[in-house]
C-alpha cells in the first residue's frame, strides 16, 4: 500500500541571459528561480494494482519516482509505503522495491551481465536458491540466455533494458518503479517489455507504476492512470477518462494537456 | 560485510580482464623507477654524506613505491562514481540496501588492491634480483616486515579515506575537475609520492609529517627501506590511526548531509 499526501518538492534553478555581461553580473549576483516540481500531490496505491503516471515533460514524474524510492527528500507532505518513509527508513525500504531507470544503466559496463547479477545478489542478500529460481525465471520470461555471458557495453539497448529489468526484480520485490522503461526501443522489445510486466503483475502481484509518454504502454498495461501536470494532480482515473470523443490517446491527451494550459 | 567483499571479486575479474593495461602500467613502472634511481645515484655521487636516507634505503623506497603505485597514487580515483554523480546515475545506487559511503569505501579498497596485487610482483621480483644498493634488500627482520604490512593496510585506509573526502565533496560542487586537480597535485607532493618526505628542509619536514597525507605511503616505505625505526615506527603508527578516525569521521558527516540535500541531475 503506497500513500502520498500532500507532498511538495521544490528545485533552486540558476538563471541568467545569454552573453558576457550577463555571466560577469552573475559572478556577483546569481538569480534563483524555485521551480515547484511537486505541489501538493497526493494519491493512494493498493497493493498488486498497476498505475501509469503519465504528464507532459518537467511535469514531476521522475520527482515523485525519486521520492517513492527514496531518493529525494521532499520539504513538505508524508509519504508511507507499507508502513516506511523512503526517506528516512531508506534502506529497509529499498529492500522492498526495485527500479529500474529507462535512461539510466545499473550493470557494469565493462564485464559479463550476470557479474553484475551476482553484485546485486550479494547487495540484497538472495539466498542461493531464490537466486537461481529468480534467475532462472526471468531469463526465461525477458528470452536473456545467450545475454548473461556478454559483457554490457557490447549489448543493444533492448537487450540491455531487459537486462536491466531482470537486475531490478533479482530480490523479488514487491514493487516496482519503471521510469520510461520503453523509451528508444525498436517494436520487438517494446512488446517483449509489456508482456513480461503483464506476466509479472498477474503471476507475483507484483504492484507496478509506469512513467512513460508511450500511450501504447499504457494502453497495454494500465487501466488506472494518474495524471500530473506543473507539480499538481490532475486527473485519477480511467483511461477511457481522456480517450473518449478522439480518435486515438495521443489526441486526446495532447487535447487535455491544451485545455489545462500544459 | 559478504557484500563488500563481494566488490573484490568484480573488481579483480575486471583487472584480470585488461591484461594489456596492467602490462602496460608494469612497463612504465618499470621506466620510471629505474630513471628515478639513476637521478638519485647522480646526486648520492657528488656528496653521499649530505642526504637523509642511504642510497639502499632510497632504492628500496622507489621500488616499493612502483610496486604499490596502485594502493597509494590519488590520481586514480573512480571515475565511475564521479560520472554517476555528474549523470545522475547515482539514482541506482542510491536505491540499495546499503550505506553509499560504506560501499563506496569498499569499492575504492577492492579497487586499489586489486590493482596492486597483480602489478606488484614483476616488479617486487625484477627488484628483489638487481645488485646492491640499486635494488630492493630484504626485510631488516619478521619485526619489521610485520610492521611494514600493519603500516601499509593502514597507509592504504588513510588514502581511501581521503578519497572519500573528494568524492563526497563532488555532491556540493556541479563539476569535480577542479577539486580533483587541487587535491591530487597537493597530496603526490605532501604525501611523499615525488620525493620521500625526509629529504624536505627542516621546520617544513616536521610540520608536514603531522599531516594526513604522511600518513599514507610515507610510513610503510620507510619503515621497509629501515629509515623508520623504533619510537618513530610508533608515533606514525599512532598517527595512521588517528588519521583514519578523523577522515572517516569527517566522510560519513559528509556522507550524511549530502543524503540530505542530494538532487538527481538530467531529468
Amino acid at each position: 500500500m503506497i500513500t502520498m499526501q500532500d507532498v511538495c518538492k521544490t528545485y533552486k534553478v540558476s538563471k541568467r541571459d545569454a552573453g558576457f555581461s550577463s555571466a560577469f553580473k552573475a559572478l556577483f549576483h546569481k538569480e534563483y528561480e524555485l521551480i515547484h516540481a511537486l505541489d501538493g500531490v497526493s494519491f493512494t496505491i493498493r497493493d498488486g494494482e498497476m498505475v501509469g503516471y503519465i504528464g507532459p515533460n518537467g511535469a514531476g514524474k521522475s520527482s515523485t519516482i525519486k521520492i517513492l524510492s527514496g531518493i529525494l527528500t521532499p520539504e513538505e507532505g508524508t509519504c508511507l509505503i507499507d508502513g516506511l518513509t523512503p526517506w528516512k527508513n531508506r534502506i529497509e525500504h529499498v529492500k522492498n522495491i526495485g527500479v529500474v531507470f529507462g535512461q539510466r544503466t545499473q550493470l557494469w559496463w565493462d564485464v559479463p551481465v550476470l557479474d553484475s547479477f551476482e553484485l546485486l545478489k550479494e547487495i540484497y542478500r538472495i539466498d542461493a536458491h531464490a537466486y537461481r529460481r529468480n534467475l532462472e525465471q526471468l531469463t526465461d520470461m525477458l528470452g536473456l540466455s545467450g545475454l548473461l555471458q556478454t559483457p554490457t557495453r557490447q549489448l543493444s539497448l533492448g537487450q540491455r533494458m531487459r537486462c536491466e529489468i531482470a537486475a531490478s526484480l533479482l530480490h523479488d520485490p514487491k514493487i516496482l518503479f519503471l521510469d520510461e522503461p520503453t523509451i528508444g526501443l525498436d517494436a520487438v522489445s517494446k512488446l517483449a517489455v509489456r508482456d513480461f510486466i503483464l506476466r509479472l503483475n498477474a503471476e507475483k502481484k507484483t504492484t507496478v507504476i509506469l512513467t512513460t509518454h508511450d500511450m501504447q504502454d499504457i494502453e497495454a498495461l494500465t487501466s488506472r492512470i494518474i495524471l500530473i501536470g506543473r507539480g499538481h494532480i490532475l486527473l485519477d482515473g480511467n483511461l477511457t477518462d481522456i480517450k473518449e470523443g478522439f480518435a486515438s490517446t495521443d489526441e486526446g491527451l495532447a487535447s487535455f494537456y491544451q485545455s489545462h494550459n500544459l | 560485510m559478504k557484500k563488500y567483499i563481494s566488490f573484490f571479486r568484480l573488481r579483480f575479474s575486471m583487472e584480470l580482464q585488461y591484461r594489456a593495461a596492467a602490462l602496460a602500467g608494469v612497463a612504465t613502472q618499470f621506466f620510471w623507477g629505474a630513471m628515478e634511481i639513476l637521478m638519485f645515484r647522480a646526486f648520492y655521487r657528488t656528496n653521499p654524506g649530505a642526504f637523509p636516507m642511504t642510497l639502499q634505503a632510497t632504492c628500496a623506497y622507489v621500488w616499493l613505491q612502483q610496486a604499490f603505485l596502485a594502493l597509494f597514487v590519488t590520481w586514480v580515483l573512480e571515475n565511475e562514481i564521479f560520472d554517476s554523480i555528474l549523470n545522475g546515475n547515482i539514482a541506482y545506487e542510491l536505491c540499495r540496501p546499503v550505506n553509499i559511503y560504506n560501499m563506496w569505501f569498499s569499492r575504492n579498497l577492492a579497487m586499489r588492491i586489486s590493482g596492486a596485487v597483480l602489478r606488484c610482483i614483476p616488479i617486487l621480483l625484477f627488484a628483489a634480483f638487481l645488485p646492491a644498493p640499486y635494488g630492493l634488500m630484504a626485510p631488516a627482520g619478521l619485526t619489521n616486515f610485520f610492521l611494514f604490512f600493519l603500516t601499509l593496510l593502514l597507509g592504504v585506509g588513510v588514502t581511501v579515506a581521503f578519497c572519500m573526502l573528494v568524492y563526497m565533496l563532488c555532491f556540493f560542487t556541479i563539476s569535480p575537475m577542479g577539486l580533483r586537480i587541487v587535491t591530487v597535485s597537493m597530496v603526490e607532493f605532501l604525501s611523499g609520492g615525488i620525493i620521500p618526505l625526509p629529504f624536505l628542509p627542516d621546520g617544513v619536514k616536521q610540520i608536514i609529517e603531522l599531516l594526513p597525507f604522511a600518513s599514507m605511503q610515507n610510513v610503510p616505505l620507510r619503515i621497509y627501506s629501515g629509515d623508520l625505526t623504533g619510537g618513530g615506527t610508533l608515533r606514525a603508527l599512532l598517527l595512521q590511526v588517528f588519521w583514519l578516525c578523523i577522515l572517516v569521521a569527517a566522510g560519513k558527516i559528509l556522507d550524511a548531509l549530502a543524503m540530505k540535500k542530494v538532487t538527481v541531475q538530467g531529468g
